[in-house]
């Protein structure tokens, strides 16, 4: 368990000032301008060191993401975005953040500009957060004032100017080349890749786009040391993560805990147990409505960080644990991510376009049972012809579920299409 | 360079040239529809999905970059499987309504669908479907068939230059459209019939007329501008029902004209089918004999200085030069093919052609457009143009009214004053265009037919050899024609001899026998009383009307005409099908003149005719190919620039979808003047 001095987001719950004085007495924005002496390599290396994994929900090495950023400028600016769009059904630690410490955050992008050579940072926000994105801009502006920021950054003399950006409500821009072309104006559509934003991102420069979280713990990272941060957490998967717990629990809420936490402990420890006991879990999706739902044996003893996730064949995404007792109807569940996904898909590329409406429908029938059992087969195979044939990965998030649940669920669904057979004609066709 | 080795097949391809460059030069085809090379790569449509090893998923080959030592497997399980399941997607929103769908037999969906396709649909949902959209008289829209591919999109913003087709909504409701319904204004519409893989893009005019099966395919020549556009012309019975265009890198690559393409019915209507006589006053139905004999009656005593010829903008070489034989034999030297008083000048043919050449346009790095609108005069030209512009650092600046060229344009002038102002160097574009290493000039019709014509063509030259386009690898002075007969006729030397009178002076009277052949855009209503009308031709147009005699001769589609484009490209048509009634091919109709006058051209077939060609101008032996051009000699044309006016230069083509006598008598392109028209008038404005 964490313990209360290795927490990295002090005022998660906003008890108190989200403010600058606030933020200054927790310890942010202290001593930024010796951290940025340190310089951009030794800043990789040590994010580096520290095992970070991006908190967005592919948990790529965020050091190393940094390091494929273009050592020396080719004339055209590098652009840090740090993707605020925080749309996965199921999250809401960066919109937590955002109010409560928005400070650590711009703490972050300015660090993290000074280490891939960027004098710009472009914040994201999701459309719907709008008090959100108004504190945000009051942080900022008074980063601007107390000099924090801006042309001469905490006196280092690194010129670091941030901007805060409203989306304006579409799931599929929290995907970073979507979120590119949404930032440039444009109609927002995964881009190919390659080229990656490294090398072309936002208006053909140089990019990085990061998770709010991945670059909110930086500052605290660099101030307590990789090494601090990799003991905590497991192997590979250090430090600590926001989980969010909600659905069928006593208490929803967001905790910072280390990762490796077991998801039995998360859950009764911080939410309070599950609606009616343990016993009464049905299953639980562990990472955001993307990852493949878990049932009750596997949830018993499974890890929550991203390699234990991985290997029950599912995974940790935002670390947006929906719980699920026995009272929800799993098919049902299920189908309403995947109207979710078909809402969502940005039409661009055929596999995600035509399968994410077929899979709604055929769940959706599932449902009322009105199927023949082989279809089921079926669904698992349209999953299959989207999964990894399309441009951006919301054709696999749309796959997912559906997998998982006929992974896991195969009986229950079996079961539905024989009772609607067994059902007399004039009730099945109403 | 990099190594790829593709189904063990190893190729050199360059460095950033993507997989599918890479399949193809292996000879392994990949399927696509998204995809296409003269487009940007938009990677949405999935269907070339290769597997690449190492790669644990497939990738879109058309937007995947080749590495040194890549192994790409084009034929694995992998990817049968993976496009079995795109093709599955795409099919299961399609209505498969091919026995009622016009692009059936000539369908990508389909072809694809027979190779990745299954036998049976596990689609048991309800299909989409989807409004269709109304994008004016040419392109017919079906757009349930739409399979998204984008690439109508991307046409439209990138060849096309009219950004008005889009996606709107997302997911399965994407749908493509103009957000505001209104018609597409280009003049390269119909090229989005060719690009769409699926039959949601149609011709209008063409629906439910023929299958592609039962067309009789005929390459041939373009003729309704002087870019010697390269079409097959589809015809079935007696009746053209399709124009398309032919792949030529060096002059169309693969676009067409919407004129060129849709006034084919123009073909069909006010057809001359019989030769006429005018007697007492009304144009009676005769006999080839009686109309041959009529004129032979009116030659008598006819001194050669008061007879004379005019060769209209769609004649072709042979009777243009079987004409000229016969008027000089009968001693006249009034023979004149610019019929608006183009001030050309044939002494050289560097003055009257498209030096650079079209496909040179690629190479030039600034231009300067006199008294042109080329997106009208040639729109295909003007793509090239705007293909250029695209590819960066293309400084343009144009004098004449202003108009909307697709391309960003500098308007530096609307008369001969901006050209007094850049001969002086005393315009900011005078330093572009001297800094610029291969910089280009066109000269439009629309600078030269009028009075001062002369003196602004030898501007221009002027202006060539100062900003350093004359050179011994680079000839950046263009003249750009709006008739396909004319660099022909200027070549043959079908002009005004010694003494001998031009369009205007023969008109208003200088000759007592006029022969028009084709011509129609000569000012008829001025031609005297007196004056003894000779139309040949193949519509019943302004020179039909006002004629003593009318000799029915045959449309491009019906001969085997040659014809030299604005380059100097000597290129041919094709006869796709044979002249309607008693018309009969041009030459063939003067053949038999000379025939009943006693003095016998000396040619009796076609072969005959060409050779006489090549004798009259080495261009005429010269099929296809064009010499690059390099101007060797300085000395200009005969006009003195100091005799520039101050009247600004007018657009030569005042409607592009009406220009001759076939597009005029097309109820298509009445269509397309009627909703088109007056929006292009404004943004010519």
């Amino acid at each position: 368990m964490l313990s209360d001095k290795d927490r990295i987001f002090t005022n998660l719950y906003g008890l108190h000032d989200w403010r600058l004085a606030g933020a200054r007495a927790r310890g942010d924005w202290d001593g930024t301008a010796a951290l940025l002496a340190r310089g951009r390599d030794a800043l990789i290396e040590e994010v580096k060191a520290s095992g970070l994994r991006g908190r967005g929900g592919a948990g790529f090495p965020t050091g190393m993401k940094w390091s494929f950023m273009p050592k020396q400028s080719d004339g055209r600016p590098h652009y840090l975005v740090v993707n605020a769009d925080e749309s996965e059904p199921g999250t809401c630690k960066d919109r937590d953040i955002l109010r409560h410490d928005p400070h650590k955050l711009i703490e972050g992008c300015l660090i993290a500009g000074l280490a891939m050579g960027a004098h710009v940072a472009y914040i994201y926000v999701r459309g719907e957060f709008y008090n959100e994105a108004a504190r945000l801009q009051a942080a900022v502006d008074e980063a601007y004032d107390a000099g924090l920021i801006g042309r001469n950054a905490c006196g280092s003399g690194f010129e670091f100017d941030v901007y805060v950006h409203r989306g304006a409500g579409a799931y599929i821009c929290g995907e970073e080349t979507a979120l590119l072309e949404s930032l440039e104006g444009k109609k927002g559509m995964p881009r190919l890749k390659p080229p990656f934003p490294a090398a072309v991102g936002l208006y053909g420069c140089p990019t990085t786009v990061n998770n709010v979280e991945s670059i909110a713990v930086v500052p605290t990272i660099l101030r307590r040391g990789a090494a601090w941060f990799s003991e905590l957490g497991r192997p590979k998967n250090a430090g600590t993560k926001i989980f969010c717990i909600s659905g069928h629990v006593n208490k929803p809420c967001n905790v910072e805990e280390e990762l490796g936490i077991p998801l039995r402990e998360l859950i009764e420890r911080y939410a309070g147990g599950v609606r009616g006991g343990w016993d009464n879990l049905l299953a639980v999706i562990p990472g955001g409505s993307s990852v493949p739902v878990l049932p009750r044996e596997i949830c018993d003893t499974v890890l929550m960080d991203f390699d234990s996730l991985r290997e029950v064949r599912s995974g940790l995404g935002t670390a947006a644990v929906i719980v699920m007792d026995k009272s929800t109807d799993i098919v049902k569940a299920i189908a309403r991510l995947s109207q979710f996904y078909k809402h969502e898909s940005c039409g661009q590329c055929t596999p995600c376009r035509e399968g994410t409406g077929w899979l709604m429908r055929v769940m959706y029938r599932l449902v009322e049972g009105r199927a023949e059992p082989e279809e089921i087969d079926v669904l698992e195979q349209v999953t299959r012809q989207i999964e990894g044939h399309t441009i951006c990965a919301l054709g696999d998030a749309a796959a997912w579920p559906v997998q998982g649940l006929i992974r896991h669920f195969r009986p229950v669904i079996e079961q539905r299409i024989a009772q609607a057979k067994a059902r007399p004609m004039s009730m099945a066709a109403e | 360079m990099a190594k790829v080795t593709v189904d063990g097949i190893e190729v050199e391809v360059p460095s950033g040239a993507s997989v599918l460059q890479a399949c193809e030069m292996a000879g392994k085809e990949i399927p696509r529809f998204c995809y296409h090379e003269r487009l940007s790569v938009a990677g949405n449509c999935r269907m070339c999905l290769v597997e690449i090893e190492k790669n644990p998923k497939p990738v879109a080959s058309c937007a995947f970059p080749v590495a040194d030592g890549m192994v790409v497997k084009t034929d694995s399980p992998m990817v049968r499987q993976s496009r079995r399941g795109v093709m599955e997607f795409l099919l299961i929103n399609h209505p498969l309504d091919c026995p009622i769908c016009d692009q059936g037999g000539e369908c990508d969906l389909q072809d694809q669908s027979m190779a990745y396709g299954m036998d049976h649909s596990r689609y048991h949902e309800n299909k989409r479907a989807v409004k269709d959209k109304d994008l004016g008289p040419l392109v017919k829209t079906v757009m349930t068939r739409c399979i998204q591919c984008t690439r109508c999109i991307r046409f439209a913003q990138e060849i096309a230059g009219v950004p008005e087709l889009g996606a709107t909504a997302r997911g399965e409701n994407m749908e493509i459209g103009t957000y505001v319904e209104k018609a597409l204004s280009s003049e390269l519409s119909g090229n989005l019939i060719d690009i769409c893989p699926v039959g949601a893009l149609t011709s209008k005019p063409y629906a439910f007329v023929a299958r592609p099966w039962e067309l009789n395919k005929t390459d041939s020549i373009d003729v309704l501008d002087a870019v010697g556009t390269n079409i097959r012309v589809d015809t079935r019975g007696s009746e053209v029902l399709r124009i398309l265009p032919r792949l030529n890198e060096d002059v169309n690559e693969e676009w067409l004209g919407d004129k060129a393409r849709f006034s084919l019915d123009g073909l069909k209507r006010r057809r001359l089918d019989r030769p006429w006589l005018r007697r007492e006053g009304k144009l009676v139905a005769v006999s080839w004999p009686e109309a041959l004999a009529a004129i032979a009656e009116r030659l008598q005593g006819l001194s050669g200085a008061r007879i004379g010829a005019i060769a209209g903008d769609l004649a072709d070489a042979e009777s243009m030069v079987a004409l000229k034989d016969l008027m000089t034999g009968l001693g006249s030297p009034n023979l004149d093919c610019r019929q608006r008083g183009e001030k050309l000048e044939a002494t050289r043919r560097d003055f009257y052609c498209f030096n650079t050449s079209i496909a040179g346009i690629d190479e030039a790095d600034a231009l300067l457009l006199i008294g042109t609108n080329p997106r009208h005069e040639a729109p295909i030209l003007n793509a090239r143009i705007r293909k250029r512009v695209l590819a960066g650092s293309f400084p343009i600046a144009a004098i004449g009214s202003t108009a909307d060229l697709t391309y960003g344009v500098e308007w530096i002038g609307t008369g001969p004053a901006a050209l007094r102002a850049l001969l002086a160097g005393a315009h900011p574009f005078s330093s572009v265009m001297s800094a610029a290493k291969r910089p280009m000039l066109i000269l439009g019709q629309g600078a030269v037919a009028r009075a001062d014509g002369a003196a602004v063509l030898a501007a221009a030259w002027q202006l060539a050899g100062q900003f350093g386009m004359l050179g011994a690898d680079w000839h950046g002075f263009n003249m750009l024609h709006s008739a396909a007969s004319r660099v022909g006729a200027l070549d043959l030397g079908f002009l005004p001899g010694p003494h001998g009178k031009d369009v205007a002076a023969m008109v208003g009277g200088g000759v007592d026998l006029l022969w028009l052949l084709g011509a129609d855009e000569i000012d008829t209503g001025a031609i005297g009383a007196s004056t003894f009308v000779v139309y040949q031709g193949h519509h019943g147009d302004a020179g039909a009307a006002r004629a003593d005699v009318i000799l029915p001769g045959a449309a491009y589609t019906e001969k085997g005409g040659t014809y030299v484009n604005t380059e100097g490209r000597t290129q041919r048509t094709a006869a796709a099908l044979h002249p309607p009634g008693e018309a009969r091919e041009d030459w063939k109709i003067l053949r038999a003149f000379s025939e009943v006058i006693g003095r016998p051209l000396p040619y009796d077939d076609l072969v005959a005719v060409r050779r006489r060609l090549g004798e009259a101008h080495p261009t005429f032996a010269r099929l296809d190919t064009l010499p690059r051009l390099a101007c060797t000699d300085m000395a200009g044309p005969a006009g003195d620039s100091g005799g520039l006016g101050d009247a600004p230069f007018v657009p030569f083509v005042a409607d592009y979808y009406r220009t001759d006598p076939i597009s005029r008598a097309s109820p298509t392109m009445a269509e397309c003047a009627r909703t088109l028209g007056p929006s292009l008038m404004q943004a010519a404005e």
